[in-house]
């Protein structure tokens, strides 16, 4: 499906779906040219977006347990945090996060504002 | 000749006196019982749990038949009493019978109250007292619909919170401001409500009620201000009046309820009453701590203690709402000669108030956290002087002197008549002493000597802490290993917690169990959730959410993202139209790699995600369905070609092989679990380093179990020889059944078995053939809910998102 971006104040945010969409304690992914991008959803409804790629090996943190605000990667188990993209615990690595809203029970992402990939 | 002793009413105080006579004094009468209601002694408090689903009746129940037969107690079910003769020592039952007594003992309890509104008899005005009105509940509910409870005291919120987990839609009604207004103050109520609240139920207080209104059944409810509430069902918990009707007509003294002295005897020496019905000093009880004491009394009376006496009782009660945290005690209305101690957290949802009067406590109310219940009721009933520990007394028992936080100090500081179990009247020393003299082991032991936590189960952390201290290292491993950072509890406190605190959800484990985190971890999570399905089959919803990727997808992820697809090949063998549907997938999807597994069957690799319902309906069509490659479930049932065509096979190994896989696929397993037949010693299907394998003999079928090939490589024991197929079958699945309810998440069968003992294993599953045909039906039971594909309930567009992008960005906009 191709979603189209709505311009408010100067940022653009892109519609890409309704929060329902996302189970709770889960996450869907948004197909991109560079890319997929993972928006998680916590127990406690809160959404978060993170490139879908580990910073280890590059696993698809989007099929990972979500728990707490936490994702473990589903290939070395990696701990990372949805709120900053940083590994816990004693590894080190960080993937990027971008800005994702929900207002009226439909998820934005922020379009011109994410930074290309970190590598 | 005994005497003979006649007991009007079977309720759970009846029982309890007939245990505690039978144990002084089991000669000393002929016992006849005449239950009104047609069954046996139930736990009636327990009715709340059977109401939510959480319990079965059989689970309730106390004395079953053979109780009664086995100590010679004549029961007359469904046989109420309709008059006393207390001049010729007779009753009379309903069905014109005369029986003589030397003693009678008048149990008859209480009828819950109707208020006689009109209306009040329509069809769906039902009371919440026994199983007859839970059944009734039942089959109100089972049409759905909208519930009203009238009275917001402890019975009808545990009615409301029953019927609402039945799926109604529940409104209670109060006539007071506050709900529970003899157990809570103002503020805990309100916390108590808006937690109902949360939960959707509505509450409405100073609801006083004016009609019932319906022409065939009930319709709706009318307030006295005038509103109007749609209902399909209208449940009275307003209250219990003791019946003392009988007793009345016969001539004895009555009251309120029926007068006994401290000796629990009547107007009439020859007569004594306990329970709901009777009134001691002015006071009519409804809880069961209080009747459980007074029946004490009673069994020692009829044995011939004359100092036995009965002197009222302080009491404490708890909300029986799974979730729900609440114990109050004593009297905490305000006054100017008392002060109190408040403690609260509002985020946290804690509550905890002290009435304080002359330095003693004179009354508690805790919502939230409940922990220190037992230890102010202690402090309570003793009437012991706090001043030394006001500063921190609402803190606790862990901070009063400055204690350390080690939870073994909290109850070794407990004095020997602190009650442990409030709902039978357990202290400290009692458990300890019989824990010593009778030589207990564990928990079971203790509930049935002592009947500590053998009730409601709340003092159940308290007992096992009882016992640790008892018994130190021979009562525990030396070291427990938790399950991850999110418990101190290892895996096998935690099975047994989730059956003892009767917990259904993740969520509830982690609330009762008192999780250091909000939500788990990766490793705690898909183990509760295996546990949680293994305990309570049918009745569980599997959390997919809490299953590793591979489970919830039901295809291996890879190292690339992309997935590999196993249908099942059973025992190994397959035939020219599944591999033409295997190789046409191959060809459809364009899948890189084909590969034969060590399970004998084929993998295919390389699937992206959103191919798998695709490839799936096309390996359906075909008749192939999942393999599970990707489960701690079975895999497969490897065999060799036994009488089918090989020169030295002994047994059809391929068709038992066959047999096996198609039982038992799709059952869930603490760990994977590989088997495999061989038709021959020569065990050309490697069947002695399988989790389960089977060697053909000529005689029939050797049974091998906790082999390993993997990061270890260990050889099979032998459990058995059966002679048979269908023996081959009971005695493997008996044996996987056992290994699902004790194994660890994660735990392969061959640690298991080193971990709990091969003889230990033998003599559950070969020496006890009735364990072993329970296990088997047990594990029937539970493939009943789970012995299905995965793959056909996607292609049938199941949780079809899984498998989708939500969004496809197709344009440059989104990376600059």
């Amino acid at each position: 499906m191709n979603a189209q971006p709505t311009t408010a104040q100067g940022t653009e945010w892109i519609d890409i779906g309704r929060l329902d969409d996302i189970p709770q304690q889960g996450a869907r992914t948004v197909r991109t040219p560079d890319g997929d991008i993972a928006i998680f959803r916590t127990r406690d409804d809160q959404v978060f977006a993170l490139w879908d790629r580990c910073p280890h090996k590059g696993g698809p943190l989007s099929q990972g347990i979500v728990h707490g605000h936490a994702v473990t990667c589903p290939l070395h188990n990696w701990v990372i945090s949805l709120e900053n993209g940083e590994a816990q615990g004693a590894d080190n690595g960080c993937v990027h996060r971008l800005r994702v809203k929900v207002e009226a029970g439909r998820v934005f992402l922020e379009g011109a504002a994410c930074p290309a990939k970190a590598a | 000749m005994k005497n003979r002793l006649v007991v009007v009413g079977n309720g759970m105080v009846a029982g309890r006196v007939l245990e505690h006579l039978l144990a002084s004094a089991p000669d000393a009468y002929q016992i006849t019982v005449f239950n009104a209601e047609p069954r046996v002694n139930y736990d009636r408090i327990m009715l709340s749990p059977v109401l939510s689903g959480e319990k079965t009746y059989a689970d309730i129940i106390i004395h079953d038949d053979d109780w009664y037969a086995e100590r010679g107690i004549t029961l007359h079910k469904g046989q109420k009493i309709i008059a006393i003769d207390k001049v010729m020592k007779t009753v009379t039952s309903v069905d014109g019978t005369i029986t003589a007594y030397d003693k009678l003992l008048i149990a008859t309890g209480s009828s819950p109250i109707v208020i006689p509104v009109p209306g009040h008899d329509l069809p769906g005005v039902l009371t919440y007292r026994d199983l007859d009105d839970v059944e009734a509940m039942f089959a109100s509910a089972a049409k759905g619909g909208r519930a009203i409870v009238i009275g917001g005291g402890l019975l009808g919120l545990e009615a409301a919170a029953g019927l609402m987990a039945r799926g109604m839609a529940v409104t209670v009604l109060h006539l007071m401001p506050t709900i529970m207004e003899r157990q809570l103050d103002t503020t805990a109520a309100f916390l108590l409500q808006r937690e109902f609240e949360t939960r959707g139920i509505k509450v409405l207080t100073q609801a006083d009620t004016k009609a019932i209104l319906g022409t065939e059944r009930v319709e709706a409810v009318e307030l006295k201000d005038g509103s109007l509430l749609p209902a399909d069902m209208v449940v009275m918990a307003v209250g219990i009046r003791p019946n003392v009707a009988l007793a009345r007509e016969a001539g004895l003294a009555v009251d309120r309820g029926i007068a006994v002295d401290d000796g629990m005897a009547t107007s009439d020496p020859d007569i004594l009453s306990v329970g709901e019905c009777v009134e001691h000093r002015g006071v009519c009880y409804g809880l069961v701590a209080p009747l459980y004491e007074m029946a004490r009394v009673v069994a020692a009376r009829l044995a011939g203690n004359h100092q036995a006496i009965y002197a009222g009782s302080t009491t404490a009660t708890k909300l029986k709402v799974t979730g729900i945290d609440l114990y109050s005690s004593g009297d905490f209305s305000e006054g100017v000669d008392r002060e109190e101690i408040v403690l609260r957290d509002a985020a946290g949802g804690i509550y905890k108030r002290l009435v304080i009067k002359n330095d003693q406590i004179i009354g508690a109310v805790l919502y939230g956290d409940t922990r220190d219940g037992a230890w102010f009721f202690d402090l309570l009933k003793r009437g012991a002087d706090i001043s030394g520990m006001r500063d921190t007394l609402i803190f606790g028992q862990q901070y009063a002197g400055g204690s350390p936080l080690d939870p073994m100090a909290a109850v070794a500081a407990l004095p020997d008549d602190s009650e442990i179990c409030g709902c039978n009247g357990v202290c400290k020393g009692t458990i300890l002493s019989a824990i010593a003299t009778q030589h207990l082991a564990n928990l079971g032991d203790v509930r049935s000597h002592t009947k500590a936590s053998a009730s409601c189960g709340s003092c159940t952390g308290l007992v096992e802490q009882l016992l640790t201290l008892s018994l130190g290292e021979a009562y525990k491993p030396a070291t427990v290993q938790p399950i991850c950072s999110c418990t101190e509890l290892g895996h096998d406190d935690v099975r047994r917690l989730i059956a003892v605190k009767q917990l259904r959800t993740i969520p509830a484990v982690m609330q009762e169990l008192e999780w250091k985190t909000s939500a788990g971890c990766a490793k705690c999570r898909p183990a509760l959730n295996f546990y949680l399905l293994a305990k309570w089959p049918g009745q569980y919803r599997d959390d997919s959410q809490s299953r590793f990727i591979n489970e919830r997808v039901h295809a291996n992820i890879q190292k690339d993202g992309t997935y590999s697809v196993v249908p099942r090949m059973w025992g190994g063998m397959t035939n020219a139209r599944e591999l033409r549907a295997i190789a046409d997938t191959v060809d459809k999807f364009s899948v890189p790699a084909v590969k034969v597994t060590g399970g004998q069957r084929i993998d295919l690799l390389g699937i992206r995600k959103e191919d798998l319902p695709a490839v799936w309906a096309d390996l359906n069509a075909a008749g192939l369905v999942s393999g599970h490659a990707y489960g701690k479930a079975l895999r497969t049932v490897k065999t060799c070609v036994g009488t089918d065509w090989c020169r030295f096979g002994t047994q059809d190994s391929t068709g038992l092989g066959i047999r096996i896989e198609k039982f038992m696929w799709g059952s869930w397993t603490p760990a994977k679990v590989k088997m495999a037949v061989s038709g021959c010693p020569r065990n050309c299907a490697e069947a002695t380093c399988k989790d389960v394998g089977v060697i053909c003999v000529d005689s029939g079928y050797d049974i091998h179990f906790a082999g390993a090939a993997g990061l270890d490589i260990k050889g099979t024991e032998i459990l058995c020889h059966v002679d048979t197929e269908d023996d081959a079958l009971e005695m493997i699945v008996a044996l996987v059944q056992l290994y699902r309810e004790q194994g660890r998440y994660l735990e392969r069968i061959y640690k298991w078995a080193k971990r709990t003992g091969i003889q230990t294993i033998k003599d559950q599953i070969v020496e006890d053939a009735e364990k072993r045909k329970m296990l088997f039906d047990r594990f029937v039971h539970s493939q009943s809910f789970s012995q299905n594909d995965p793959w056909a309930e996607r292609v049938a567009g199941n949780q079809a998102h899984e498998f989708r992008p939500m969004a496809d960005l197709a344009f440059e906009g989104i990376a600059q």
